[in-house]
């Protein structure tokens, strides 16, 4: 569970803390090296990032992203991930690798799990796609998150949604009933801070619950 | 990223007409057909591949896994590695191609890679994948450094002066064993490859892997109807446990009767430059009983013209216990 979805003694999250002051950092630096008629340029900047620019050669698609339609216009070679962070600002899934190896990228589509940074947006024009931010809220977490929180399966935090989107895909999956079996199938998932032991708990403690 | 044009071909007939006008289907083609886009994706990132043309072909009609009239099993090319592995027909009487999969790749690629695309999976040498770097296969002519440099995960049968890649693919070494049919529809029409043709040697044309031309899309792999009571294994050899390629592997299907094997079919994984298909082992094995003095006989013989390299010479040893302890446990089973 990242900080940004728990609810905080203080109604500021560190992204949306991180957002505002860089922006405000930005804007200083900016209008104090331009003349005051050049200021519009940061109104415009702070405007794209509600409604990315449309690039040359943008191709229509719609996603449906978490029960949301986003219909876009994306460069070619705008993969799933990307398009999930940087064009609907979905940060929930993270961005480790870039090239299959980690895992930390991992979202459903059509219900099962796959690699967002392995696959094209364009190709999942009309899938159905659900991200960390569709599984459960901070009032009404999925039991999977819960369980993570419960068995502290996280340090860092960083590969947390990749984890757990793939152990809640996991729990449809065949799979023998052991933690042998549940580490074959979490292998996928590369956890750098060493939180494997808990992990494989929480996965258990919500299958036999199930 | 190389900007492309994304292509959603209506039917294979405009999907093979827009492939054909392709240079090239071999490395550096500037027509693709994308499937799970595992490979295809992580190489355009890396400028290893940098297609004009990107045609999706995940919604054309190859998604089915059929039985075929002769008994055998007629597979789609976009079928989902994950869909095969756990197909019933496919855990029952192709047992050896269900773990091949399942021991690859991770429950995420699976579910994204495709049969066709998993035919087309390319090497994971570190020099193929640097583009700072010469490579023959990448760049023809320009040299292999692997020869004199990084080689311990490369082949040692099948090489040549100008390329020692690896075939990384698990499941196409179980598809050699069960000696599948490649099907290809192209420009001129429908045909059909036996496995054991489909990859090329790397010789003095290591740029090109297999026997695709411009245009042509592989539409289907089928089995032949399974050897009643063949005993399956796939034993694969890493440097983890899991989520790793393999420094070694062998596929094993045998028959037997009266502790005598009557039939084999062996093929080993990590060690070639193509899906290694060892009649040399299958011809020490058949008519012998079912002993650790003819699994060791085929071990030797699987691996007689291995030409080990600086780093790699370990694979010999490890291929040979590799297929020498999946004879014992898939007779014993």
């Amino acid at each position: 569970m990242s900080d940004d979805q728990k609810p905080g003694p203080v109604d500021q999250s560190r992204r949306k803390f991180l957002k505002s002051s860089g922006t405000t950092a930005a804007a200083g630096v900016i209008s104090a090296c331009l003349p005051a008629h050049a200021s519009g340029a940061v109104a415009e900047t702070r405007a794209s990032e509600v409604s990315p620019t449309v690039v040359d050669g943008a191709v229509p698609v719609t996603l449906h992203i978490n029960g949301k339609d986003h219909k876009l216009q994306l460069d070619p070679r705008t993969t799933l991930l990307d398009c999930i962070r940087e064009t609907v600002t979905l940060t929930g899934t993270k961005k480790g690798c870039d090239h299959g190896q980690c895992g930390a990228c991992t979202v459903h589509v059509n219900g099962k799990r796959v690699l967002s940074c392995l696959n094209l947006a364009l190709m999942h024009d009309g899938h159905e796609i659900t991200t960390i931010e569709g599984l459960g809220t901070p009032d009404a977490l999925h039991p999977m998150q819960a369980a993570f929180l419960e068995c502290d399966g996280y340090q860092c935090g960083y590969c947390t949604s990749g984890q757990i989107m793939s152990a809640v895909a996991l729990l449809k999956e065949p799979c023998g009933p052991d933690d042998a079996a549940v580490k074959e199938l979490m292998s996928g998932n590369i956890c750098r801070c060493g939180a494997y032991a808990n992990i494989v708990a929480a996965i258990q403690q919500v299958r036999k619950s199930a | 990223m190389h900007n492309f044009e994304f292509i959603r071909p209506a039917d294979p007939a405009a999907a093979i007409a827009t492939a054909a006008r392709a240079k090239t289907a071999q490395q550096g083609a500037d027509v693709r057909f994308m499937g799970g886009g595992t490979t295809l994706i992580d190489l355009m990132k890396l400028n290893v591949e940098t297609p004009d043309r990107v045609l999706d072909i995940n919604r054309l009609p190859f998604d089915k896994i059929e039985d075929t009239a002769d008994g055998g099993l007629m597979i789609g090319a976009t079928v989902r590695n994950s869909d095969l592995a756990y197909h019933a027909k496919v855990q029952r009487d192709y047992s050896v191609l269900s773990q091949a999969i399942l021991q690859g790749a991770s429950a995420q690629i699976r579910n994204m890679a495709t049969v066709g695309g998993n035919l087309l999976q390319r090497t994971r040498c570190v020099y193929f994948r640097d583009t700072a770097m010469p490579c023959n296969k990448r760049e023809p002519g320009s040299g292999c450094p692997a020869i004199t440099g990084h080689n311990r995960t490369l082949a040692i049968l099948g090489t040549s002066d100008h390329c020692i890649a690896t075939n990384p693919s698990d499941m196409c070494v179980a598809l050699a064993a069960l000696d599948a049919t490649i099907h290809i529809q192209g420009p001129k029409g429908l045909r059909t490859v036996a496995f054991g043709d489909f990859h090329l040697l790397p010789g003095n044309i290591p740029h090109r892997e297999t026997v695709l031309e411009p245009g042509d899309l592989i539409t289907h792999v089928t089995l032949p109807a399974p050897s009643s009571g063949s005993k399956h294994l796939y034993l694969k050899l890493r440097d983890r446990a899991s989520y790793e390629f393999a420094l070694a592997s062998a596929a094993v299907v045998l028959t037997m009767a009266s502790g005598k094997i009557t039939r084999a079919r062996i093929a080993l994984g990590g060690v070639g430059t193509k899906p290694w298909l060892s009649p040399e082992a299958e011809t020490a094995l058949i008519g012998k009983p079912a002993n650790d003095t003819t699994f060791r006989q085929a071990a030797e013989a699987a691996v007689r013209d291995a030409k080990p390299q600086s780093e790699n010479r370990f694979k010999i040893e490890l291929a040979k216990r590799c297929l020498t302890h999946a004879l014992r446990t898939a007779a014993a089973s």
